[in-house]
Order: structure tokens, then sequence, then C-alpha cells
């Protein structure tokens, strides 16, 4: 049997992804571990890697394209011995816009259709004609891919001048209904978008300086959706408190100028003021355990570890990789992880497991020296800190006036799950630890 | 000891019932079915099946008397009453023997007995009851049940049905000889296939409607039509009439018929009771649960969910249409929406065909021409005769019209209307049409094969726009 191998899905949220480039031609013998491709998910690239070994008979899903449901097959391999009639079958078998394997295996599966036709290869086609002379044909779109629709729905959808393609189906297997274009006329969604164009040219709107749209990407559209549904459903409050970091600073050069020297005595360690807030983050957390919960509909989450998660900017927006139980973890493991995770982030490298389910977020723009800001909760955790950067301030000590190394933090909290005391509880048992880094040891 | 703990059991074996079950097991989940009566319900008991084998005999009959037109001559022509019926009682019993081997087959269990809801404990499984002959046969547990129980006919007040005189449709399926007259009240699919039957096999039939048409819920060109045909087959059609009353002799009643602006009395020896059905709602231990009943149906969401969580209905039981292809399609429905399948969707009763076996036949499916209307649509009608298809001409049947109901804007192919032979037969390619949505081009650009009846149907889209060929 010919082997088809599949959109994988690489994160729960994730329902389709782009093709970037393919590794292998067709015709290549490939051996199981080769990378076949890479894949851009809602969250980074991927390397899709071949579990089976075989001939690439057939690329089903071309280079650089977007938006490829999960499961459906974008190449077929081959076994010695296996012709064209063999591959040609086991494409026979993938109706377009075959259903993803439901996610709860079926013990006996829904008898199929048999005798499906051969589903075109999925080029863009043209679309298929409309309708004979007997009514005005109406302009015929020109969709990025083939959606499979009602003849009804695409001829209402012309009509208003919609895009199929930006339609949510509800019909059997996604197909787009005329109730999804009743819908989407009611809503005013989906109004055609412009073709996606090999060279996009900056347009000029009167009234409106030169633009140049480009396509969103997965992951642009998933940030874009998160947190507008984060700032939406977690109403948000906010506690700032100012941290004096002397001490910290203090221990961190004293530690890092041991580096070079060797491993044993701690080198090569480089710890960065941001290692000491993830730890004391983690410490915090497991003092007041009340704010290391989600919010679940109908429920509080009360997590059992701290898991914290870093926002890191990668190009076109940002990941936040996870420090696993990081108050279980010394200050140089988690110094060493997270220079990896960062360093596989920016690349578009890191796999899903590595970004999902953190307890808490940790976001740092002292690097760009940022004073203090608020951060919007990265759902469905119920805090997130927002570090400022370390400078040195004008304080007042026992009455006088003083320079110290301040940090600004603050603390958003989804006030469904997390009050304001817990919060401030929180924020002052953070600051015991990052103000006196030693009690981190105890 | 048979297993008693299911995943689902479904209380009745009807269409709805044993279809659900099937499909259950289909998907793994662990089924049952329990029966009080026969397996097929009324269906194919005493429904759609044995009328179909009786409707044959009466085409039969009818085409008997009739072949001189096509060149023969017979002579003494007889039936025997008692063989007709047990031709029909022996095709019904074939095929519940056929429901119970599909549903050996898919292991679903069947009990034999009447079952209960008898409550559940906290979350868990519901606990049913099962009783036969009057003793607890079976206690069962599920943690879904589905209530299938179908319906029955209903009576009016004054003219109850005695077994003996005054029929439903379950003595008019099996008559012990030939009546010479028969009154059928009401005029829906059942009526109309009693009255053609009992017309055809020789009776003098009257049929009372107290709507202003026969075929009420059919597009009214076609009930027109259908009048027109039957009364001139010898059918007598009262509408706006009810009957008031009834006055039984020995072997006949004499009914007190009140019409318009008049009332006459009419006699006849047998009266069909055909006045729609009421839901199976008793007994089944429905009562101080959230199950709601109203006008003898239970009421279910589109999901076919009760106010109860855990317990479902499905078929005749929840309202109508009363067609046990929307039944089964429910059951379907129900349960891949229990066992999570992701691509299921609600029942749309606009895209349920249904079909009346009387001769001519009647089909139709989605929205009449006025339904459309009272919607907002702006219509374009198509319509085609039987008379000028080639087919319908060679097999003597000229009788027969196709029409079809589009959206003058959109083009939405939104129903159609047939009455003449076999277009319950071909119903189900305007079924699919409207399945897929299909607007009056991809209709227009399909190929009917010639020559056959079907090309009515091509040729009432062409008419719709004004471009028929053929007439």
């Amino acid at each position: 049997m010919p082997i088809k191998v599949r959109m994988p899905s690489l994160s729960p949220t994730m329902t389709e992804g782009a093709i970037i480039k393919w590794h292998k031609k067709e015709g290549d013998e490939v051996a199981a571990g080769d990378v076949l491709a890479e894949i851009e998910t809602d969250k980074a690239t991927m390397e899709l890697e071949a579990v089976d070994e075989g001939r690439l008979a057939r690329i089903v899903v071309p280079a650089e394209t977007a938006a490829v449901p999960v499961n459906k097959v974008i190449a077929v391999l081959t076994q010695e011995g296996e012709d064209e009639a063999a591959l040609e079958a086991a494409l026979a078998e993938e109706a377009p816009g075959a259903p993803p394997t439901p996610a709860k295996p079926a013990p006996a599966p829904p008898s199929r259709p048999k005798a499906k036709p051969a589903p075109p290869p999925p080029r863009p086609a043209p679309a298929p004609s409309p309708a004979p002379a007997a009514v005005a044909p109406p302009p015929a779109p020109a969709p990025s891919a083939r959606v499979a629709a009602s003849p009804l729905a695409r001829r209402m959808a012309a009509e208003a001048g919609l895009d199929l393609g930006l339609i949510r189906g509800s019909g059997p297997r996604g197909r787009v209904v005329k109730a999804d274009v009743g819908q989407a006329i009611a809503s005013g969604v989906a109004v055609a978008a412009p073709a996606a164009v090999a060279a996009p040219a900056a347009v000029e709107v009167p009234g409106s300086a030169p633009f140049v749209e480009t396509r969103l990407s997965l992951m642009r559209k998933a940030i874009a959706e998160r947190m507008t549904e984060s700032k939406r459903a977690a109403p948000h409050f906010y506690l700032t408190i100012d941290c004096e970091v002397d001490a910290l600073l203090e221990i961190r050069n004293e530690i890092n100028s041991r580096s070079g020297d060797r491993e044993e005595e701690g080198g090569g360690v480089k710890l960065s003021v941001n290692d000491f807030v993830i730890h004391a983050v983690a410490l915090a957390l497991k003092q007041v355990p009340a704010a290391n919960v989600s919010w679940a509909d109908g429920g509080l989450r009360r997590y059992q570890r701290a898991d914290v998660a870093v926002a890191v900017a990668v190009p076109d927006g940002l990941v936040a990789p996870i420090i696993r139980d990081a108050g279980a973890k010394g200050l140089a493991v988690i110094s060493s992880e997270m220079r990896d995770l960062a360093a596989r982030a920016r690349e578009g490298k890191l796999s899903p497991e590595e970004y999902q389910g953190g307890t808490f977020t940790v976001s740092n723009l002292g690097m760009y020296g940022i004073k203090e800001f608020a951060a919007i909760l990265n759902p469905p955790q119920a805090c997130i800190l927002a570090v400022g950067r370390a400078e040195p301030r004008a304080v007042v000590k026992d009455g006088e006036l003083a320079v110290a190394n301040v940090m600004t933090c603050t603390l958003s909290i989804d006030h469904r799950a997390v009050d304001g005391a817990i919060g401030a509880e929180f924020l002052a048992a953070f600051r015991r630890f990052i103000e006196y880094p030693p009690t981190m040891l105890l | 000891m048979p297993e008693t703990s299911f995943d689902v059991v479904v209380v009745g074996g009807g269409p709805g019932g044993y279809v659900a079950a099937i499909r259950a097991a289909q998907l793994g989940l662990k089924a049952a079915v329990v029966e009080r009566e026969h397996l097929g319900g009324i269906c194919l008991n005493w429904g759609c099946i044995p009328t179909k084998a009786l409707l044959r005999a009466s085409e039969i009959h009818h085409l008997l008397h009739n072949l001189d037109e096509f060149g023969f001559s017979v002579r003494d022509v007889s039936f025997d009453m008692a063989r007709v019926v047990s031709r029909s009682r022996k095709v019904a019993n074939q095929l519940s023997a056929g429901v119970a081997f599909l549903l050996k087959k898919n292991k679903v269990p069947v009990f034999d007995g009447h079952a209960r809801l008898a409550g559940k404990t906290g979350d868990g499984p519901w606990t049913l009851e099962v009783e036969r002959e009057g003793q607890a046969a079976a206690a069962l547990s599920a943690r879904h049940v589905i209530l299938a129980t179908g319906a029955r006919a209903r009576t009016l007040p004054g003219i109850e049905p005695d077994g003996k005189l005054v029929w439903t449709y379950k003595e008019a399926m099996v008559p012990e000889a030939m009546p010479k007259s028969v009154l059928v009240v009401g005029s829906g699919a059942i009526g109309m296939e009693f009255a053609s039957f009992y017309s055809d096999m020789g009776a003098d039939v009257t049929v009372v409607e107290i709507l202003d048409r026969i075929l009420p819920v059919e597009d009214e060109e076609i009930s027109h039509l259908a009048r027109t045909i039957f009364e001139k087959q010898g059918v007598k059609i009262h509408t706006l009439a009810s009957v008031e009353g009834l006055k039984k002799g020995r072997n006949k009643v004499t009914a007190t018929v009140a019409a318009k602006d008049e009332a006459f009395e009419t006699t006849a020896e047998r009266v069909i009771l055909a006045v729609g059905i009421v839901g199976n709602v008793e007994d089944i231990g429905i009562e101080g649960t959230g199950v709601r009943v109203e006008n003898s149906h239970v009421v279910v969401n589109q999901w076919l969910e009760t106010d109860e969580p855990g317990v479902y209905a499905i078929g005749d039981l929840v309202g109508p249409p009363w067609l046990a292809h929307k039944a089964m399609h429910e059951g379907v429905v129900c349960v891949e929406r229990i066992a999570g399948v992701g691509d299921v969707h609600p029942l749309d009763v606009s895209k349920v065909p249904s079909c009346t076996y009387c001769r001519p036949q009647i089909a139709s499916v989605g929205l009449t021409e006025a339904a459309a209307k009272e919607q907002g649509h702006e219509v374009r009608i198509g319509r085609f005769p039987y008379l000028a298809n080639g087919k319908a001409l060679a097999m003597g049947e000229p009788e027969g019209l196709v029409k079809t109901v589009f959206d003058r804007h959109t083009g939405e192919f939104l129903g159609a209307h047939m009455i003449g032979a076999e277009v319950t037969e071909l119903i189900q390619g305007f079924a699919i049409a409207r399945g897929l949505e299909a607007t009056e081009a991809e209709l227009i650009e399909t190929i009917f094969p010639h020559p056959t009846l079907s090309e009515t149907m091509h040729e009432s889209v062409l008419d719709a726009y004004e471009r028929t060929i053929h007439f």
C-alpha cells in the first residue's frame, strides 16, 4: 500500500498549516527520519520528517501553499514494486477535502461511500462554470484554492462579492452552504480579499499614505485571535510594584565573572536578570498557589506546578516557550534552557510541547529600555508579569535620598480567577525573592 | 445471563429505532432495542410496506380492467381478497424478519416487551424496566435512551373506530371481504391511499375532508389536479366537510356530514378513519422527568435531545412530517451526535421528500409555491405535463404534472411537486438537488435519459426559465 503523508497536527489549536518548502523532489528515495518538508503552523515553522521509507511518488500539495487542512494528504510515498496504478488508487481514496480523522478514534469507522472519483490535483483551478447562458453568469471568482461550496452558495457569494474562501462552511465536510453565505452577508465579513499578488505593490488610496498589504502569517492570525479573545473574555486588572535589585545585580556579576573558568566551578554560565525573574516567579507561585491558576469555564484550575512561559520576540510575532517546574530548577539550568529555547524560537524550530501549557507568563522588555508596561494575559493563564528595565533611580532610604537600581514590574490579572489581595501577596513574595536572591536558595 | 448495560437503548423497533441502533453499533456503541410488538414498527408491519403491497394489487386490478387499450382482451378477471391480503402480510413478515437479521448481524440485542424509564442514579446511567405480559422481564441500564415509540391513529369523538364497521388503517389493511362502499374520513396520505386502493378494487369510495382541498400539505395545484383525477375515477370528494356522527347498522354505517352550507347523510359499508396520528407518549416513564410533551408529541431540539439529559426522541413521536425516512434520518443524527461524530447536521424538513402511493402517485420535496411566497421569495414556477412526455404516453399514463419552484433572484431550487405514474420513484432526483443546494443552472445542465418519465423533471425546470423544448 502506498503511504499517504498527511498534514500533521502539531498543536491542539492547529487546524491548518502552510507548506513552505519541499526538501525532496518527486522521485527521490526517502529514508525514515529524512526531512520531507518545512511546515508553518500558527506557532512555528517545523520540519516534517518521514516516518516510513519509500519513494516520494507524488507531491500532492506544492510548496508555498497556505491553509492546508490538518490531515489532508500532502504527498504519497510508494514502496518497492508499487506502480502508478497503486499510487492513483491511493489518491482516489481521498475525496477532495477529505474529513479530518475524528479526534476520538471511533472503533468502527463510519462506512465510506465507495468509488469516489479521483480528486483533481489541488492546483488553483478555475472556478467551475457557474451557469449557462440562461442567466447572466456571475463573474468567475478567482479563489486561491478550490473551496467546497454548494452551487447556490457559490452564486450567492459571487453576487454579494464575497470570497468563499473566507467563509466558514457548516455543511457536510465543511462545505459552504446557503446558510453560511447568508450569515456572512448579514455580518458583513468575508468581503473579497485582494488576491495574493506575487509582488505586492504599494497601494495609493486618496487621503491615506501609500501602503502595502500583505497576507497574514498563521502566527500573526493566531496572535490576533488569542489577544482579542483574551482582552474580551478576561477582565484584566493591574498591580505594579518596584523592586530594588542591587543585591541581585551584585550576585549576578559575581557569578558571571566566574564564567570562563572550569565548568565545575560554574564556568560558562551567564545569568540574565530574567533568569532570576523566572526563578523568583516560580518560587513566589509556590508560596501563593492561588495565583497559579486559570479560569476554565465552570471551574478554576489550580496548577500543581509552576511552568513559567517566557515571551520571546521572533520575526513577525512572538512565542512563549516554557521553563517547566521552574521552581525546582537551579538558575544555571534555567539559564541554559532559556538560551536554547529562545534561540530555537527565533528559528521557528520549537516543538509544540515546548510552548504549550504554561501556567504563568513573564514578559520582559527591560532590554529595550522600557521602564514599565502592562501585558495582555496569555490565555488561559490568569497572570502575566510585565518586567521593565532595572535602572538606577532616586529612592528614599531611612529618610535620606539615595540611589538604587529599581525594576518596575506590573502584574496583569484575570479577575475572574484571582483577586487583588492574592495578586498583591504574590508580588510581595516575588519582591522578597528578587530583592534578596539568597532566599531563593532556602 | 444476557448483557443489560448499554451505551444506547432504543425504545421502539420501528424504522427510526432500528436504524438508530444499527448506526450506534456501527459507531462502536453498545446498543439494544426494546420492542413490544414487532420489529419494523408500524411502517413495516402496518403501514408503508403492507399498503404498498395492497396498492400494487389494486394497480394491477386497474390495469387488468384496462387491457383493451393495449390490445388485450381478457375475460373473467377476478380476485380473492384473502389472497391479496395474505400476500401483503407475507411481504410485511419477510421484512420484519429481515430487520431482526440486520440487528443480529450488527450485534444489537432485542428485548421483547414494553420499556419504561425508571429513573437514574445521580449522573449515572438511566434504568429501564422491560415488562412482558405483565411480568418484569428485564432491567436495563443505559447512558443514552432514545425514545422511538412512534404514533397511532388519532380518533375523533363520536366516530371512534370499533374494528368492525369503523376502521383505522390497521383493519383497513386486512379486510376479510371486499366492502361495496367505503367512507374515508381525512384526505391525507393515508386516507388517499386507502381511497385509491378500495376504489381501484371496485368499491364506491367517498372522501370527507375538513379543509378546503384533499392532500392539504401538498402544493395547491397538485391537490386540485389530484381531485380532478380521483373524481374522474369515480371517487366522491367532499371538502370543507366533517363527519358529525355515525349511525351503525348491521353491515353499514350512515354518516352525518356537515358541509359548508348543507348537512347530508351518506351511507357506506365501512368507514376508514384517517385523521392524523397522536404520539405514543403514554406509559413510557417520562412523567416526573424533564421530558416535555406538547400536543401528544415529545419536544426535542434540533439534535433530538429532550429537556432531560440523556433522553432523546425521534420519529413520529416528535412530530411531523410523519414519515419513516424522516425517523430513520433522525435516528442517525441523534446517534452520531451521541457518539461525537464531527460532521453531523440537523435534519432540514425542507429537504425531506414525501410520497403518497395512490393512483396517480404524488410526491414532493421542499417548499410549495404558497410557502415560498410566504417566506418572502419571489418565485419562478415551472410546469410540465405528463401528456407531453413520450414515455408517459407509451406507458398509457398521460395524467400527471411536474411543478418546480425557484427563487427568482438566487435561482435556488426551492421545491418540486409531482403527480403521476412513478413520481414516488422520481422525487429522489429532486431531493438530491435540494440536498446539494442546486440552482436552476445545475438542473438545466443535467442530462436526463430519454425516453423516461424523468424528462418531465428537466422540462419543468426549463419551463421555469421559459426554455422548455417539448411543450
